[in-house]
């Protein structure tokens, strides 16, 4: 809404003079910005490139003399992660196993309570969504070690099984809270209508709201997907180490290795495990804005 | 009658469910943290009931008080810094700029990528033998010193730092929108008495803005509560204790050393202190509205 009104009022506004000292001086300040929150970037890219002895010769802000992908090449497949030395291409295919169905079940979860809570309102709804949301403000700190005790009491701890649930569980709360807002606006009538052609509670949710809440979907999509891939505390503690995301992996390779830091191989690797949330970030645009203002503002 | 029951068969077979992983994984769970507090365990959790000591030893143990000192200087100052910052570009995006869009998209790229990520790329440019530090060196600025991650009186400011570069977004995010939701009528008005912009910005909408600044302040104390990964990667809370923090501390005592009574009590202490700042917050974000309008 405030951005349809942004967009209204722009042309009709005078068209800013040239060159005040003002416009000059927001200018200087968009630029230094912009530095700001690119260098790393750029860091990040051009040390990538570079190799161990032009690292050392030059400083990091330097473009590299010639281009190697050889540090690329050994993050990727070679560099050790504590236990193991097969690159991050193992914490890769780890994250995705952690990652799909974790967005996948807690979408799911989040849109069922989210239409249970706010189109059927079952005896003590509120409660149940109050202690949902409490949960979402408290650190992960408070739920942990019972949660350890539990699974390692049905065997299941360390297992992808166990990273998986807790992703879903973590993230009831925010999902709930988007699907149950978002279903409240939808008209009631066409809930009534449904109820009146003897439609239940699953063949509303299936035909009607399911379809109904594509954007929201799409919201939650980059939500959790950014959310799940960029775990670090989850990860460490319930995956195990045969399931370690990419995050841990790659804290694992800058932070512990021993000997000299091969500090282009630590860049490429930070990149790589960047690439999957920037990714879905530069694709998704507005979206992702919508999003992190949803889950942020009210989860 | 009937048709009541029948209407609520479906949702309360869905509900059941949802109440058994509340009540089991966040209440169920918090309430043996809570427990375990009170206990002597050590390696492993026992029954043995001690009252509070574990707190009198929680509250004498340096490291907790240091961490507790640490998260409070970080959050005072990264909650100052990410609203001036955050407010100062968007007022600045929302001066009819030039490539507005693309301005914006840099400035919120650190908020989709991991604070390990951020955390591990700061150590690299902070770095005094091969960072910054060196490149302004090489430029010729000799006297030029950087040393903030080696330092353990600076060190706290190198979290600050790279908290701000991936937090400042979404405050930048929040406020324009709440720039945005202001009546533009007010802006023009205050054009025609000849009121300058900057004092605008100051004296109607920065007071217009204050349920975006609560939010703002909210979600940020929010996250330095929670922040744990950003200090792994950065500094692993050295050099010393300088960067330690109560989510480290916490994690560190249930994994790495093995006292569980300790780490619940601290656990327990967190948990109180979100209660007390929060509750009246929630309370009035999530509840009020309803007995009002609805």
């Amino acid at each position: 809404m405030t951005m349809a009104t942004a967009h209204e009022r722009r042309p009709r506004g005078p068209k800013p003079r040239r060159l005040t000292a003002g416009r000059i001086g927001i200018y200087a300040f968009v630029a230094v910005s912009c530095l700001f929150f690119l260098m790393p970037l750029y860091v990040m890219v051009v040390t990538s490139f570079k190799t161990l002895d032009e690292i050392r010769m030059s400083q990091i802000f330097a473009l590299p003399s010639h281009f190697s992908v050889e540090p690329w090449v050994t993050a990727w497949s070679s560099a050790c992660t504590g236990a193991s030395c097969d690159g991050l291409k193992v914490g890769f295919t780890n994250s995705v196993l952690i990652t799909a169905p974790s967005v996948v079940l807690s979408i799911l979860a989040g849109a069922l309570l989210g239409y249970s809570l706010s189109l059927w309102r079952t005896k003590g709804s509120n409660v149940l969504f109050g202690l949902l949301l409490a949960g979402a403000f408290l650190p992960y700190q408070i739920f942990i070690y019972p949660l350890v005790r539990i699974y390692a009491y049905v065997s299941l701890y360390g297992t992808l099984f166990n990273i998986i649930t807790v992703h879903v569980i973590f993230g009831l709360p925010v999902m709930t809270l988007l699907f149950r807002n978002y279903f409240s606006s939808v008209p009631i009538e066409l809930f009534k209508a449904a109820r009146v052609d003897g439609a239940g509670f699953w063949r509303i949710f299936t035909s009607i709201m399911l379809p109904l809440s594509t954007p929201m979907i799409i919201v939650a999509v980059i939500l959790q997907v950014t959310g799940v891939w960029n775990d670090f505390l989850l990860g460490t503690v319930f995956a195990g180490q045969a399931n370690w995301p990419m995050t841990v992996q790659l804290n694992n390779i800058v932070n512990t290795t021993e000997g000299t830091r091969a500090y282009n191989v630590d860049m490429a690797a930070t990149i790589l495990t960047a690439a999957v949330p920037l990714l879905v970030y530069f694709v998704s645009g507005r979206w992702f804005v919508r999003g992190i203002a949803a889950g942020a503002v009210k989860g | 009658m009937a048709r009541r029951q029948k209407r609520s068969w479906g949702a309360t077979l869905t509900i059941v469910p949802f109440w058994v992983l509340v009540l089991g994984a966040y209440v169920g769970t918090m309430v043996w943290t809570v427990l375990i507090s009170l206990t002597s365990s050590k390696m492993l959790p026992n029954t043995q009931f001690v009252g509070l000591a574990q707190y009198t030893r929680l509250f004498a143990t340096e490291r907790w008080n240091i961490a507790v000192h640490n998260i409070a200087i970080f959050g005072v100052l990264m909650m100052i810094l990410c609203l001036v910052i955050g407010f100062l570009l968007a007022a600045m995006v929302d001066s009819k700029i030039r490539a507005e869009d693309t301005v914006r998209t840099i400035i919120l790229y650190p908020q989709a990528i991991s604070f390990i990520v951020t955390g591990l790329v700061w150590q690299w440019m902070m770095n005094p033998t091969v960072g910054i530090e060196k490149a302004m060196h090489d430029f010729g600025w000799m006297g030029f010193s950087f040393d903030w991650l080696v330092t353990p009186d600076k060190a706290i400011y190198a979290l600050v730092l790279a908290g701000v570069w991936q937090g400042s977004g979404l405050i930048m995010a929040l406020m324009l929108a709440g720039l945005r939701g202001i009546d533009q009528e007010i802006w023009k008005a205050a054009r025609v008495d000849g009121i300058p912009t900057w004092r605008v910005y100051v004296s109607i909408a920065l007071p217009m803005m204050r349920p975006t600044i609560v939010t703002a302040v909210v979600l940020m104390s929010l996250s330095v509560i929670k922040a744990y990964d950003l200090v792994v990667a950065l500094t692993s809370g050295g050099p010393g204790l300088s960067t330690d923090v109560p989510a480290k501390f916490i994690m560190d005592f249930f994994f790495n050393r093995s006292n569980i009574g300790l780490a619940t009590a601290a656990c327990t202490v967190m948990l109180i202190f979100v209660l007390v700042v929060f509750t009246p917050w929630f309370y009035f974000e999530y509840f009020r509205e309803k007995n009002g309008s609805r």
